[in-house]
């Protein structure tokens, strides 16, 4: 599978697992194939307010930047510092692989982002396969 | 070779590309393979082994007759009277300011027989000046045969021993820059020539653009290198090999307004080879005034960030003083380089700027280029 159901989407292709008032953010299989070899992760620190939509980092592989967009706006609780010397793990397994945890501040934000099956809609509408 | 409903043009291996599942990017009107199996993966396969490039988007223009090396020498920067037959050099075709119309390798194929290679993204542009600058001139025969040529790229350490598993024609005896005729996977009288864009030792051939045989030829030599770990590559790859080995690429080192002198290739211009080239004066005007004011530098990162293509070059100070024309994560050197244009007087070796990246200014210094340098064969 490639996006797991229990995650929601934003169509810049972030995902985030929320548990709680707890969210858990990555980008999707789609957004890393097409990247290509990561190399670069840019995060916001522990403590930093992020808006819905809005952007708070980048990832870069070696030909191209992307911009990170927030699916909620919160409070980052948590960056995985892992990436920074080995980003090309979410090569790997973008599912699996976070960039941050943070605090939603209204969880009905949830309710505009995608489910798995519109989010693969969305990628297969966008690709034209 | 056709066009497809998008417009972009293909070469005879598109469909070969398409199959293998190659991601495809619009490269100057081209639809090409950006990359294969990963871009890492096929900057180190050509590094340390053997990688495989469709290059046919580049064109061919053929001067023949007795006037074509007198066309090629009012044509190109560089001395051809100074070519033996069966060998090779980088030129450049430029516009009467100095600047670039294309940079080129000119091949003499015989006395009276010269082959010159140009870029893809300028080949109607090359194809339209050579007729208008030379095509008056007497006895020569310039006829565009971009069409006529798959033109492949075996490029790393092992690119010798790969492709001549493919030929009776002893790939030792040609050197660098030099080239011959040789059956190549039972196609005869193929050009095999020691030449490349990756800084890496390595040949290019030139095989007839039909479909079948282009696509026989692919798979032959992918099945050659298959025991040193072949792969085939992209233009993504490409791209940083050659900027790891400081190569220039049209519209990002040179273009219509960059001079020979800015871009560094000085050495290739031969102001005294006793033919008045087009962009001559230019430079001889240029050299007169004690040269450039902006140079091509390269630079490495010191701090945390990727510089890339277009982003701005200051001064540590802050005030902007040029720009990166290429900037990539160099996969072989692990490190953040770029090429950019700064002032001579921010161009010393050691020197720091700072690069705008996103809004930030991260630091950077001047290295002395290529970045890297292919080792000395020790076998």
């Amino acid at each position: 599978m490639a996006y797991p159901a229990s995650y929601k989407y934003t169509k810049e292709h972030e995902w985030i697992a929320v548990e709680g008032a707890s969210g858990t953010v990555g980008i999707t299989d789609y957004a890393q194939g097409s990247l290509g070899d990561i190399v670069f992760v840019d995060l916001p620190k522990v403590g930093d307010a992020l808006e819905a939509g809005k952007t708070f980092g980048s990832v870069e592989s070696v030909k191209a930047v992307s911009d990170l967009y927030s699916p909620v706006t919160g409070t980052v609780t948590a960056v995985n510092e892992e990436l920074k010397d080995k980003p090309e793990k979410i090569n790997d397994d973008a599912n699996n692989t976070w960039l941050l945890k943070l605090d939603l501040k209204d969880a009905s934000e949830l309710g505009a982002l995608l489910n798995a099956a519109d989010y693969e809609k969305f990628v297969s509408e966008e690709t034209g396969h | 070779m056709a066009e497809e409903a998008n417009g972009l043009r293909r070469t005879a291996l598109h469909a070969t590309h398409r199959a293998h599942r190659a991601k495809m990017v619009d490269f100057g009107g081209w639809d090409m393979p950006v990359e294969y199996s990963g871009l890492i993966a096929e900057h180190m396969a050509v590094r340390t082994g053997v990688g495989l490039f469709d290059v046919s988007h580049m064109g061919d223009i053929q001067f023949r007759g007795p006037g074509s090396l007198a066309a090629v020498q009012r044509l190109c920067m560089n001395d051809a009277s100074k070519l033996a037959t069966g060998q090779a050099h980088y030129s450049a075709m430029l516009y009467p300011d100095g600047c670039f119309v294309d940079d080129v390798v000119v091949h003499k194929l015989s006395d009276n027989d010269y082959l010159i290679v140009i870029n893809a993204g300028t080949r109607d542009k090359d194809v339209q000046w050579v007729r208008q600058t030379v095509g008056h001139m007497p006895s020569i025969h310039i006829s565009d045969y971009s069409e006529m040529y798959t033109q492949l790229a075996i490029q790393g350490p092992r690119a010798e021993a790969t492709l001549q598993k493919l030929t009776d024609t002893d790939l030792s005896a040609i050197k660098n820059y030099w080239f011959t005729w040789g059956k190549v996977c039972g196609i005869y009288n193929v050009m095999i020539a020691r030449t490349g864009y990756t800084g890496e030792d390595g040949f290019e051939i030139y095989i007839p653009s039909d479909e079948p045989t282009s696509t026989r030829v692919w798979g032959e030599v992918l099945q050659a290198g298959a025991e040193f770990g072949i792969l085939p590559c992209g233009l993504g790859a490409r791209n940083t090999l050659r900027l790891e080995a400081a190569m220039a690429l049209y519209g990002h080192e040179i273009s219509e307004t960059i001079n020979v002198f800015e871009a560094g290739l000085g050495r290739y211009a031969k102001l005294d080879k006793g033919m008045d080239f087009v962009g001559r004066e230019a430079l001889k005007k240029i050299q007169d005034a004690g040269g450039p004011t902006r140079k091509l530098v390269g630079l490495e990162m010191i701090e945390r960030g990727i510089g890339r293509d277009g982003y701005p070059v200051h001064t540590v100070a802050g005030e902007k003083i040029g720009a990166i024309t290429s900037g990539s994560p160099a996969p072989f050197l692990k490190k953040n380089i770029a090429l950019a244009y700064v002032p001579v007087q921010y161009a010393g070796i050691d020197e720091v700027v700072a690069v705008e990246i996103r809004g930030q200014l991260v630091k950077a210094k001047v290295v002395s280029t290529p970045f890297y340098k292919r080792p000395k064969k020790t076998a």
